[in-house]
């Protein structure tokens, strides 16, 4: 059971975890073909559908589950601070929402686990909160992740998946582009690894900053990866865009990414790369 | 007088078209300029000027987000929009700067980074995200002025200093008022009140402690009454580097790391 795979830390509250996000029937569409899916099948094969080679988008206990050696993840920095810093109308309101329905803190948990035995930095990043958008909250749990991986000579995985800057904190919230990109280039004066993975979708302000900043960074099949927002360029330029435009397979075309993994191989490779 | 204006009254004077733009500030706060061009792999943005500058005998690297003054000009300078070469070049010189120790000053004036099919191709996320992670570890000291539009991470990709200015009309955003409208309520057209919403103003964003000070303009600001202004700017400038002269490379970039770390 997932339940059982999160430790128990001393200075970290237990919570209920909800067990995955498919719904509770026995049967599930593939978004992307149309598939009927058998949930059982759907989840042994790491949420990909079988027919199509679609990644479903999955939460941030999921990912943890399928990454982490069982039992090792302790996370980090529970319950940070709801701030609402340009006072922005029923904001707090909806992150409140937000929490008891996706049963999130925020849009990433943070923490230590193991992966092969080895110990790791991870951030997992989760779509289904406000599309992971990234305000100070975000930025500062991102923050000392990485300091903490700078401090204990730790190798970082940053699994990225976010729709950018969150707009309802205004300015603070771009400045976590600053924030975490200068954390990173002290991870790496130190000599350390930092792996990002970009999942669908990555784009805007997260994109545009820790992202891209990977010694290595890895993509999902068929994610979404883009500074700007695909509807933001064609409303800009008045044409469409070509297909598979932004996808990962485009960003390895021109050189910004340096491998494709698929779901089922990604432990596998994670593990070989820290090891390297 | 200019006290009394809405946040969306800055918006449009920030972006009037016969406000000063870069070049003016380059030809009258410094005492000469070489222009230097390229990002050494792919081209040369014209959306972005840099070169060295003199400053009452002090070298200076100066990198600016141009604007054009009418549609001709605004054509060539892509209206402001750097694409990734436009990055790559001003970190280039940035680099540059640290190796023969220059301070480095940035102008920023832009809508935001250039958006389109070829931005994407070429890495604009990646430029950005570059410029964030390099600046922050410079040993020169940086100064960043936002002269008037501050459009999002394409202005942050010159704004990672050790102290950044506002000028008292211009605006610093995370998004477009426009833009802001149509994905909140689905309607372009309520851009004033997104502008008021999104804390851009610079007397916001000295009270949220984005920025460290704001300069004071004419109600008529254009390149005739300009003089003042550029008066106050220089010797704000030459005070800047007198309390920088004196930190050391570590002190000068702990500074900047702290600036950003406590937001």
């Amino acid at each position: 059971m997932l339940k059982d795979f999160f430790k128990k830390s001393p200075n970290i509250q237990r919570r209920t975890i909800k067990t995955t996000q498919i719904p509770d029937g026995l049967f599930q569409k593939c978004l992307k073909c149309n598939e009927i899916l058998y949930s059982e099948d759907l989840i042994e094969n790491y949420y990909v559908c079988p027919n199509c080679n679609h990644h479903i988008r999955v939460n941030p206990r999921e990912r943890l589950s399928m990454i982490l050696d069982s039992g090792s993840f302790v996370e980090w920095d529970l319950d940070m601070e709801l701030s609402n810093p340009i006072d922005f109308p029923g904001y707090k309101e909806k992150l409140q929402h937000i929490k008891s329905v996706t049963n999130l803190d925020e849009a990433v948990i943070t923490g230590l686990g193991r992966i092969g035995g080895t110990k790791v930095a991870i951030g997992v990043m989760a779509s289904s909160f406000l599309m992971g958008s990234m305000g100070r909250a975000v930025g500062e749990k991102i923050t000392r992740l990485i300091e903490a991986a700078t401090d204990r000579r730790l190798p970082l995985i940053i699994f990225c998946c976010s729709g950018g800057a969150r707009m309802q904190e205004g300015m603070v919230s771009l400045m976590q582009m600053a924030k975490t990109s200068a954390a990173l280039k002290r991870h790496d004066k130190e000599g350390l690894l930092y792996i990002s993975v970009l999942t669908d979708p990555t784009t805007g302000g997260v994109m545009a900053s820790f992202a891209m900043l990977g010694d290595i960074i890895l993509a999902e099949p068929g994610a979404l990866i883009g500074f700007a927002g695909p509807r933001v360029i064609e409303q800009t330029i008045g044409q469409k865009l070509p297909e598979g435009f932004q996808r990962s397979e485009f960003l390895i075309e021109h050189g910004f990414i340096d491998k494709i993994v698929k779901r089922s191989q990604m432990k596998k490779i994670l593990s070989m790369l820290i090891r390297s | 007088m200019t006290d009394k204006l809405t946040p969306w009254d800055r918006v449009k004077l920030a972006r009037k078209i016969d406000r000063p733009t870069s070049s003016d500030y380059i030809s009258k706060v410094f005492d000469s300029f070489i222009e230097l061009h390229g990002d050494r792999y792919y081209g040369d943005d014209s959306a972005v000027v840099a070169g060295i500058a003199k400053y009452n005998y002090q070298s200076i690297t100066v990198i600016a987000q141009q604007k054009g003054k009418n549609i001709k000009e605004n054509k060539k300078r892509n209206y402001g929009m750097p694409k990734p070469e436009g990055y790559r070049k001003a970190l280039r010189l940035m680099k540059q700067a640290e190796k023969f120790k220059r301070p480095i000053i940035l102008l920023i004036d832009t809508p935001g980074a250039f958006c389109g099919i070829e931005a994407e191709e070429r890495g604009q996320g990646e430029a950005i995200a570059k410029n964030l992670y390099e600046m922050s570890s410079i040993k020169v000291p940086i100064l960043s002025i936002v002269i008037g539009e501050g459009g999002s991470g394409g202005a942050l990709a010159f704004g990672v200093s050790n102290e950044v200015w506002m000028l008292k009309n211009s605006i610093y955003s995370v998004i477009s008022p426009e833009g802001f409208a149509s994905i909140i309520w689905k309607d372009g057209k309520r851009a004033p009140e997104a502008a008021d919403l999104l804390k851009l103003t610079a007397h916001d964003l000295i009270r949220l402690k984005i920025i460290d000070k704001v300069i004071d303009e004419p109600d008529e600001f254009t390149v005739d009454s300009m003089d003042n202004l550029v008066n106050d700017i220089k010797t704000q400038i030459q005070q800047f580097l007198d309390s920088h002269i004196k930190m050391t490379e570590e002190e000068i970039v702990s500074s900047r790391y702290n600036r950003f770390r406590t937001l």
